[in-house]
């Protein structure tokens, strides 16, 4: 657990670091470097063998985590009928299950939204300015985010994903069983800036987007972006 | 003051058991929770019911044979004591209190509120020794020097009275600090390296097949420890097992 | 006499047991693999017997009323033990150990028991090093001394206020490894029951199943107890809830001579009883005498007062106060031994001059301590003019480090806060001194029945010296024991497995089934509880700090009669197949109003006053023990015949051939 989930931690700094992209507020530009990060992601091999240990390491993350929360429930057949948890420990220590199975949950929604249109549906593509014809990423993500409920939904998520982190950070840590005095109180200020930062700033891209961002349809409009945008027909039925 | 008491009774080990309602009356601030529970058994024996049994032998805080589930809490509301530290001035008139066994599958309930715990015996003896034999006829004492540090830490981690709050506390029943606290002691002294690595497998090994649960880093045992063994031992018994692992 | 024989070795007293030894016949190891041994007891004597006895090949079973060996009461002793390491080099040597031990024993032991004690003490500390003990060490990584108890060397070797709990660890650690290989059978939660004796050698012992309820016979070629004090004859003591004379009364009553019974030791510093629900003292540790001074009002109207509460401790003025310890005993002042503070503070408390409610408890002070560590540290910092209050918390500072775990137990305890209050403390039942008469090989009467550490009653005389009970305990079951049980077992090696249909065992069981159906069927109003603490209250009133003939002859009548009413109206609730507390409580309380009256019947016979035993018509004029050695310098060693009122008195003569017998004084 302790070292897939450290994997995923870092997996999510890399996520964001290309997430940010979509901050930079002129949509051509912001187009041009998010569906640039886009096609190298997409295509290089390194990233390419990264990318399945990711998959990989959510798999038995997730997997491993389920086993040992019914081996855990095993091991106290005979539940308290009155306990006081909260006096000993904190919220999201012990319910680690509950909350990876939400993150499990909006990984799912996540993917198939992203993830799986990108690459299996057929979408706008973008001329990047190497001249490569990439699918328009950038246009994909503005408009989902500027539906309000998913843009909620997204935000929400980022709340589990904290307490997640939050916990899970500094556990790793205990279960490498790195114990140096300094570093065991550097890990727990660490694990609760990460806890927070990471999954903010995740939060505050979508909001963004929302508020700043014009709607996909009116940027497509733009002349600057009309130069590198070509729009596929898409049949209607 | 006067108390409601709900206490878990259980006639033995492969018996249903459940909470029974009992009424404490006239009990003094200065009793401790144990005396509490000798008057009323007094009470019972006289009306000619059962009394409730319930582990407990020194008083003092040092045997760790005492080992109640209090209002939600192992060893009761205060920290860093055992429940036969507990005194009634911690409780208020009229309150209800909840008495429970420890509750884990390695530890079977005996009767009422009594436990088996003989799992920590079996880890122990898994392995949490020095392989010495008791001729005395060993180094002087004084031939391999300690640093202070090192010795202190291992004093702390010793200080372990194998009560069981740990696991009684823990959402998973695990006795990962109580097996820390024993391979910190031995991986901490000079005496303890030889078997190092052995150790730390072995008792690991054994603490799985009690049934306890694993580690999830939750940090109450250490918070409900009425010795305050610290979480830096699981830390330790991580790495011990790590460079078991990898060597 | 004629019958005990103490099998002292011959020649000068620092050659008698490596001569013994040397001589001790052996058992082979083929032979070992053979022989059974059961020991009853795994505190620290008993595991240390028993690891020790399995690692030379022997089987060993082991037998626990806890549910595991880690809990016995050894565990609780806080301050230290002792050996003669000199590593202070302050002069310490073996000589000087065994000598203080005597002389702290009011001349009341075996010389050579109490030298091989010493001699054997330090092997413990390297053997408890080796183990992974964690003593306490100085900055350089060496083991770290500290005085005790008004010796004048430093040879306690200590683990903060946790020595007992590391030391019987480590004990429990060497157990546990015999366990895992086979050697040791461990019965815990079993309590032995009675000792069998076949063709006069002791073959095995009866023990139920606490669980299960189970009554079951256990065969072995020799039995060792090692099953404690029994000072819980008091009610209440600073022992464990469960400590019990059980073992060893039965093996009393199968033929083992009880010894010295009335040598009790009364620890002065205890937190003072609360109410009539109190059901065990907690000592502070006795280190707290170093800076804490004790005191009662001088005059009665104030110590009225106080209990009135009326008035507070810290409104009396200095010269309302006495200092008593220091009036008497100037030399020492609060550093006295154990059994002359506690005599002392009954003696105020008696004459009225008690504090708390029940009149039972005097002060200890810290508030000139304070006041000297705070004036010390307002120096060291340069203040000038101090204000009383800062110099107060100055020394609060000095005085928490020192002493911050015991006063937040206290606190704990009483909700009094010890730096603003002076604490209350009272004298309260630590250690028995008596116990089962034992040779030089410490077997008993009954051949092969043996007995080991506080069981016994070998090398603390009349008084114990504190750190002192550790150490017994371990060099009996480490060093001692297993060899000397050589010279017994080596007889033995053609006696095949012991058979436990031997009509002994069924006999033994019977008796055992009948007492436990009797006290079921019993249709009694009263708990068990309920005699205990009358008796307790009698001890304490009448064999306790102070006694006198017309006492313990009041004493003995009432306890007979609370006997006989114990046996009518006693009620013990529950099954006979069941875990059943109140049954096993009810079996060691039979046993300590048996053992009571002995007592009684001890001090009453010793017409002297010696450490632990005062009796109020042998003092000096200032109120001091008054020793008798013309005729009383032997050990009263009691047979029992049937009935505790007709137990018989063997006198082993102590003969001093090494030390010279000298009156002790404080002053």
């Amino acid at each position: 657990m302790a070292l897939t989930g450290l994997f995923l931690c870092t997996f999510l700094v890399g996520h964001l670091a290309g997430n940010l992209q979509l901050l930079i507020s002129d949509p051509t530009h912001a187009a041009e470097s998010f569906n640039a990060y886009a096609q190298f992601m997409t295509t290089n091999p390194l990233v390419k063998i990264l990318s399945y240990v990711t998959y990989f390491s959510i798999l038995f993350h997730a997997i491993d985590g389920i086993m040992l929360v019914m081996a855990n429930r095993a091991a106290r057949p005979q539940r308290y009928a009155h306990e006081r948890a909260s006096t000993s420990s904190v919220w999201a220590s012990r319910n680690m299950g509950i909350l990876g199975t939400a993150m499990l949950a909006f990984i799912i929604i996540h993917m198939s939204d992203f993830w799986f249109e990108m690459h299996f549906e057929m979408k706008p593509t973008f001329k990047l300015d190497n001249g490569k014809e990439v699918k328009d990423l950038y246009l994909e993500v503005v408009e989902a985010f500027h539906s309000f409920p998913y843009m909620l939904l997204y935000v929400l998520c980022m709340i589990p994903i904290g307490f997640h982190l939050y916990h899970g950070f500094q556990s790793a840590f205990r279960t490498l069983g790195l114990i140096h005095e300094n570093l065991t109180l550097l890990v727990k200020r660490v694990g609760v800036i990460f806890s927070i930062v990471v999954p903010m700033a995740f939060a505050i891209i979508p909001l963004y987007v929302y508020h700043f961002i014009p709607s996909a349809e009116e940027i497509q409009k733009s002349e600057s972006y009309k130069a590198k945008s070509t729009l596929i027909e898409v049949e209607n039925d | 003051m006067n108390l409601k008491l709900k206490i878990w009774r259980q006639e033995g080990q492969n018996d249903q058991g459940r909470m029974v309602d009992y009424q404490a009356n006239n009990v003094s601030d200065d009793m401790s929770f144990l005396e509490m529970l000798d008057v009323l058994n007094e009470e019972l024996i006289e009306k000619g019911d059962d009394p409730i049994a319930f582990d407990h032998d020194c008083r003092e805080g040092i045997c760790g044979m005492c080992s109640l589930f209090i209002n939600g809490e192992a060893h009761g509301p205060v920290k860093g004591v055992t429940t036969c530290q507990l005194h009634m001035r911690s409780f208020k008139d009229g309150e209800t209190i909840f008495i429970e066994p420890w509750r884990a599958k390695a530890f079977p309930v005996v009767k009422d509120l009594a436990v088996n715990r003989s799992a920590f015996d079996r880890i122990i003896q898994s392995g949490g020794y020095v392989s010495v034999n008791t001729s005395g006829n060993t180094l002087d004492a004084n031939a391999i020097a300690i640093p202070k540090p090192n010795a202190d830490k291992a004093f702390d981690a010793a200080t372990c009275i194998g009560c069981g709050a740990c696991v009684a506390t823990c959402k998973n029943a695990s006795a990962t600090l109580f097996l820390s606290a024993k391979v910190s002691q031995l991986a901490l002294l000079p005496q303890g390296q030889v078997e190092r690595k052995e150790r730390v497998t072995k008792m690991l090994h054994q603490m799985d097949e009690e049934g306890f649960g694993a580690c999830t880093n939750t940090g109450a045992c250490f918070v409900q420890c009425p010795k305050g063994i610290s979480l830096e031992n699981i830390a330790r018994l991580n790495s011990e097992f790590r460079n078991a692992l990898l060597s | 006499m004629s019958k005990l024989n103490a099998q002292s070795p011959a020649g000068p007293l620092e050659q008698k047991w490596s001569n013994h030894k040397g001589h001790i016949r052996l058992v082979s190891p083929a032979n070992k693999m053979r022989i059974d041994v059961i020991v009853v007891g795994t505190g620290l004597a008993g595991a240390s017997a028993a690891a020790s006895l399995a690692e030379m090949g022997y089987n060993v079973k082991a037998f626990a009323f806890q549910d595991s060996p880690r809990r016995a009461h050894s565990i609780a002793a806080q301050g230290g033990i002792n050996a003669a390491k000199n590593y202070m080099n302050d002069g310490d040597s073996v000589y000087r150990l065994f000598y203080d031990t005597i002389k702290g024993g009011d001349y009341r032991s075996r010389e050579a028991n109490v030298y091989r004690l010493a001699e054997v003490s330090t092997s413990i500390i390297d053997q408890c090093v080796a183990q992974g003990v964690p003593f306490a060490r100085d900055y350089g990584g060496l083991l770290d001394n500290r005085s005790f108890g008004g010796v004048q060397v430093s040879r306690t070797f200590y683990a903060k206020g946790q020595t007992g709990q590391q030391l019987l660890l480590g004990a429990y650690s060497a157990i546990s490894r015999q366990i895992a290989k086979g050697k040791v059978t461990m019965h815990s939660r079993h309590e032995m029951v009675d000792l069998v004796v076949v063709d006069g050698k002791a073959r095995g012992i009866i023990a139920r199943n606490m669980v299960t309820g189970e009554v079951e016979r256990h065969g072995a070629h020799a039995v060792v107890l090692c099953t404690g004090g029994y000072g819980n004859v008091f009610f209440l003591s600073t022992n464990a809830m469960g400590s019990n004379v059980t073992a060893a009364w039965k093996a009393h009553k199968r033929g083992a001579f009880m010894s010295n019974p009335c040598y009790t030791q009364i620890h002065p510093t205890c937190i003072p009883v609360s109410g009539h629900h109190q059901s065990k003292l907690t000592l502070m540790s006795e280190s707290l005498r170093n800076d804490g001074r004790i005191w009662v009002p001088k005059k009665k109207e104030d110590a009225e007062a106080i209990r009135a509460g009326k008035l507070k401790p810290t409104q009396l003025k200095e010269e309302d106060r006495d200092y008593y310890l220091e009036r008497r005993y100037p030399a020492f002042g609060n550093l006295v031994p154990r059994d002359i503070a506690s005599r002392a503070a009954k003696e105020r408390c008696d004459a009225g001059f008690g504090v708390n409610k029940t009149g039972e408890a005097v002060y200890l002070d810290f508030a000139s301590a304070m006041e000297r560590y705070g004036k010390t540290q307002a120096n060291l910092k340069g203040l000038k003019n101090p204000s009383k209050e800062e110099i107060l918390a100055l020394g609060k500072i000095v005085v928490e480090k020192q002493y911050g775990n015991l006063f937040d137990m206290y606190k704990q305890i009483t909700a009094d806060n010890p730096y603003e209050t002076p604490m209350m403390i009272y004298p309260a039942v630590h250690y028995t001194m008596g116990g089962l008469w034992v040779d030089y090989n410490l077997m008993t009467t009954v051949p092969g029945c043996f007995a080991a550490g506080e069981a016994n009653f070998s090398d603390h005389g009349a008084n114990r010296l504190g750190a002192s009970a550790l150490m017994q305990g371990l060099a009996d079951g480490y060093f001692v024991l297993p060899y000397t049980i050589g010279e017994y077992l080596a007889d033995d090696i053609r006696t095949p497995k012991i058979d436990t249909n031997h009509p002994a065992f069924e006999t033994a069981e019977k008796e055992v089934k009948d007492r436990i159906s009797f006290f079921l069927n019993n249709k009694g109003t009263k708990t068990v509880d309920h005699y205990h603490r009358l008796l307790g209250k009698l001890m304490w009133d009448y064999c306790g700090m102070a006694r006198s003939k017309e006492g313990l002859d009041y004493a003995i009548a009432e306890i007979r009669k609370l006997r006989d009413d114990f046996y009518q109206n006693v009620r013990v609730p529950g099954k006979a197949d069941r875990y059943n507390p109140e049954l096993d409580k009810a079996g060691r309380v039979a046993d300590f109003l048996e053992l009571g009256e002995l007592m009684c019947i001890d001090a009453l016979n010793r017409n002297e006053s010696c450490g632990g035993h005062f009796r109020e018509e042998f003092q000096t004029a200032e109120g001091e023990a008054l020793r008798d050695d013309e005729n009383y310098a032997y050990v009263a060693a009691w047979e029992f015949q049937g009935d505790p009122g007709k137990a018989v008195l063997h006198k082993e003569e102590l003969n001093y051939d090494f030390v010279k017998m000298q009156q002790r004084s404080y002053k």
